[in-house]
């Protein structure tokens, strides 16, 4: 019953957006350019998404008594055994209950001419230490030889907190963009951003409703990505993912920046999906599924394994390997036991093709190293997208990923993915040092976290890295909005430079703005209420944790100390840009009276959002680790996670939770100093008057000019594959002008000659020949005409004579 | 035999070269055709002659039928033709029918 409701509910959370779509973008063609219709629509699926998608979560959680909140926190190490006992006998417990376990429901629905629409549900505890986990098919694509295309679910606490998360941010930006696209609102849109050859601006009608439709189309692909039960439909709303993604970046399609920026973003992500796609043939050819979860038929018996079960654990965390070969096992290990078993195997090496091509979309997707650059060209969409695209949802899309198909990551997959995102996650604060468009900031600081995300998951901090996601999620739209906020209050002025003590003008964006920013700063006041407890937004705690786990990670694996170096001096660059972004735009003394004079606060539809935002964004993950996003999220996670896997030989130790524990308090004291003097610095240089900035710009001109310049990022990418394009164009172009143009011009040459010569011979020779025939003739019927001179008696003399000659000729020729 | 033989050869080639002079010098249509029913006469008499004196045999005689016959059928086209001529042009000089010429 449970994974019933938790099916339909989330399903009508997921396909209310693309009704709105519909409905939207068809109505639009008919509806008034001026009316809100579409907006509020879009708003109402949303939100009722929203509703659906919670209520989901309360169902779930009061299905497992909550036992995921009860569950002692894993930090009250040495009991930690005894813990996973009473987890244990806890299950047992609900096992009694009318378990999930024995529901199977096969439900017709969608219509006569449907396909095979069997609704398989199926609730099977796959993680023995987690509560359970829904999954099933909701309907069949096609099938193909063996290989079964459908529509799968896979509903457990991360899907749930994913669902909600997304569907109440999302409803939070619809509001603040109706009142962000109000310009829209009308016949005649004039943007003064695009310009005609003849230096005039675009005249367009104005596209509200199309806005909101894609806004709409976007949600229902992230719904369904996260809502996906097998890897194939992930890559499937992957890429409805990425054609949103495309059409909002270039909303604004008529100015070139835009439409530029758009088919960057496109074009990057599917150098990723190129890698996702090799990964996906690994993973078919190998396993033979796509499913994460089992395949049930109608009577309940397993039919096939899924994804997540396949893939064996021994103690150790290590997966099951065979003896002899060194080949992974596929499938159940003990059946390997029994003589005759085929066993299925896969190399080592293609596991870890496997996951580096997933991860390779990831990359992709979540902007990590070294796809990393359309993420900040993606800014020329309207700022709602990029709250919404751009910062909370899309690029978090990857991160999900990695964390969705964690069970399938060996260690090697996770050290690159860690690797990746410590690599990202310090270039892309050193951009935003420097960057002075108030969204780039925000939109290199986007990078960062994920890199922080990344880096989370690949130290084998599962909780942390989505944890991170989601807190970062909240903070992040909030101070996109914030920033979207100014922009509208500015008119349209994104360079901070150009702003300044904007604080009075807009005091509600100003103070919701400086939340987020605390928030990702991950400043902390320790001992407020009490010693053992810390005073922090959300931002420190998730951080806190990314630290922590990378700390123990370090500890275990000394060589790769870079991976907790670098987050932490990073923890320390972010609070400063972000404080700097804060101060400089909102602080100090305006820099531009004309900017200063015309701006103001925005309407209540827009700031209303914010405060909302700012609240979560505060509070979401107040008690950290032991508070109750955190355990929520973390209730199906991976069994392997808790506790840790002991290194193979010469291979990498991945801490568990014991290990991080450990070290939680140093990594936190660590983050927090290094965020402390971020935010001094920030406040030294930006805040008062201490220092002269231009001066100091100027004595690191080169550091700076290599920071603005994106680490030359696109130069290199210019370098290495624009030019040797452009010269390969060129090259081929050469030859086509001269080898192919010469040869076809060549033969036109000849074939002109050839027929030059031909006409020759034909008007002298062959025409010269007829005509001579015709004027012989001619001449000598004319000759002859003197003859016929139509008497007939002097016809009578010519025969007499004639014959009188024949005769003459006849004797003289024969006398005798 | 010879000498008789001559004889109508010399009649025959009389009535030819009459009827050759006849077609030659006349300018009346209607004399031309009686100079053209000479020359075939003077055909007439050789075959006759040659059937009667040599091994020619009934042949000459059969030949000639056919000529008398065929004159006949001549004359009546030509007398039409002659008559048609007179219709138009109100005379039947030869000389004056010389629309065909080249």
């Amino acid at each position: 019953m449970v994974g019933e409701t938790l099916r339909n509910l989330l399903m009508i959370a997921w396909l209310l957006p693309l009704v709105g779509f519909a409905v939207e973008i068809f109505g639009g063609f008919w509806g008034s350019r001026k009316s809100r219709t579409a907006a509020w629509l879009a708003v109402g699926c949303i939100a009722s998404g929203f509703l659906c998608s919670a209520s989901a979560l309360v169902i779930w959680g009061n299905a497992n008594h909550w036992s995921v909140l009860n569950k002692q926190s894993h930090h009250s190490a040495g009991e930690h055994g005894e813990h996973d006992a009473h987890g244990e006998q806890g299950k047992g417990g609900h096992a009694a209950e009318p378990a999930p376990k024995a529901e199977h429901g096969s439900v017709s629905a969608q219509g006569p001419y449907v396909l095979t629409a069997a609704v398989e549900e199926h609730a099977a505890e796959s993680h023995p230490a987690g509560p359970t986990v829904y999954s099933g098919t909701l309907y069949y694509l096609a099938r193909i030889g063996s290989l079964d295309i459908s529509l799968d679910y896979y509903i457990d606490s991360l899907t749930l907190v994913m669902f909600t998360m997304v569907t109440f941010i999302a409803t939070c930006i619809h509001l603040f963009a109706m009142g962000y696209m109000s310009e829209e609102l009308t016949e005649e849109y004039v943007d003064h951003n695009a310009h005609l050859s003849n230096g005039h601006h675009v005249h367009r009608p104005g596209r509200f409703y199309r806005f909101f439709a894609f806004l709409s189309l976007f949600c229902f692909s992230m719904l369904g990505l996260v809502l996906a039960g097998n890897i194939f439909q992930v890559f499937i709303f992957w890429e409805l993912v990425g054609i949103c993604s495309f059409l909002l970046i270039g909303f604004y399609t008529e100015r070139k920046s835009a439409s530029n920026a758009a088919n960057k973003a496109f074009i990057m992500n599917r150098v990723g999906d190129f890698g996702f796609l090799i990964g996906l043939m690994v993973v078919w050819t190998f396993f033979g599924t796509f499913r994460f979860g089992e395949t049930v038929d109608e009577k309940g018996t397993v039919v096939q394994a899924g994804l997540f079960q396949l893939i064996q654990r021994d103690e150790t965390g290590n997966v099951v390997r065979d003896a002899e070969s060194g080949e992974v096992i596929i499938g159940a290990h003990d059946a390997a036991l029994t003589p005759g078993n085929s066993r299925k195997t896969i190399p080592y090496a293609l596991l870890v093709v496997a996951g580096l091509g997933v991860f390779a979309g990831c990359v992709g997707k979540s902007a990590q190293f070294p796809l990393q650059t359309w993420l900040p060209d993606a800014m020329e969409g309207p700022t709602p997208v990029s709250a919404l695209v751009h910062s909370a949802t899309m690029v978090a899309a990857g991160v999900y990923l990695v964390g969705r198909f964690y069970p399938m990551f060996v260690q090697e997959v996770l050290l690159t993915i860690a690797y990746v995102g410590c690599i990202t996650l310090f270039m892309a604060a050193t951009i935003a040092v420097v960057a002075t468009d108030i969204k780039k900031v925000l939109a290199y600081s986007t990078i960062s976290q994920l890199g922080y995300m990344m880096l989370g998951l690949g130290v084998f901090g599962w909780g942390a890295g989505l944890f991170h996601l989601v807190t970062h999620a909240f903070f992040k739209s909030l101070m996109f909005l914030c920033s979207g906020s100014v922009i509208y209050g500015c008119h349209h002025e994104q360079e901070m430079p150009k702003m300044g003590g904007l604080w009075r003008k807009m005091p509600i964006t100003a103070f919701t703005m400086l939340i987020g920013v605390i928030a990702i700063s991950g400043l902390a006041i320790p001992g407020l209420v009490s010693w053992s407890t810390i005073f922090a937004f959300s931002g420190f705690f998730s951080k806190d944790a990314v630290v922590a786990t990378s700390l123990a990670f370090v500890k275990a694996n000394p060589s790769h100390f870079l991976l907790f170096l670098m987050p932490l001096l990073t923890a320390g660059i972010t609070a400063f840009y972000m404080f700097r972004l804060w101060f400089y735009t909102f602080a100090g003394q305006p820099r531009d009276h004309h900017v200063y004079d015309h701006c103001h606060e925005s309407p209540l539809i827009m700031t209303i959002p914010l405060m909302v935002l700012s609240v979560l964004a505060a509070f979401c993950a107040i008690g950290g680790e032991q508070g109750k996003l955190y355990l929520m999220l973390t209730g199906d996670q991976p069994a392997h996670v808790a506790h840790g896997v002991a290194a193979a030989a010469g291979g990498i130790t991945l801490p568990g939770h014991d290990a991080i524990h450990a070290v939680h308090n140093q990594a936190g004291t660590l983050a927090l100093i290094a965020a402390v003097s971020g935010t001094l610095i920030a406040w030294v240089l930006y805040g008062t008057n201490m220092v002269n900035v231009a001066e100091m710009k100027r004595q690191l001109a080169g550091l700076h000019g290599f920071l603005a310049n994106k680490w030359h990022f696109d130069e290199l990418y210019d370098g290495l594959f624009m030019q040797p394009a452009h010269i390969v164009g060129k090259f081929c172009s050469w030859i086509d002008r001269t080898v192919f143009d010469g040869i076809i011009h060549g033969s036109a040459k000849v074939v002109l000659f050839v027929s030059k010569w031909d006409r020759l011979f034909d008007e002298n020779l062959v025409d010269g020949f007829v005509n001579l025939l015709g004027t012989s003739t001619f001449a000598v019927g004319r000759s002859l005409r003197v003859v016929q001179t139509g008497r007939l008696r002097q016809y009578v003399m010519f025969i007499v004579v004639g014959v009188v000659a024949l005769f003459a000729i006849l004797f003289t020729t024969f006398p005798g | 035999m010879a000498a008789d033989l001559n004889a109508y050869l010399l009649v025959g080639a009389v009535l030819f070269v009459c009827g050759v002079v006849c077609m030659a010098t006349k300018r009346n249509g209607i004399g031309v055709l009686m100079g053209v029913e000479l020359v075939l006469n003077g055909a007439n008499v050789n075959f006759v002659a040659f059937s009667r004196y040599t091994d020619l045999g009934l042949d000459g005689q059969v030949f000639s039928l056919f000529v008398i016959v065929l004159a006949a059928a001549e004359a009546a086209v030509a007398l039409a033709i002659a008559l048609n001529f007179y219709n138009n042009h109100l005379t039947i000089d030869v000389d004056r029918a010389n629309k065909l010429k080249g």
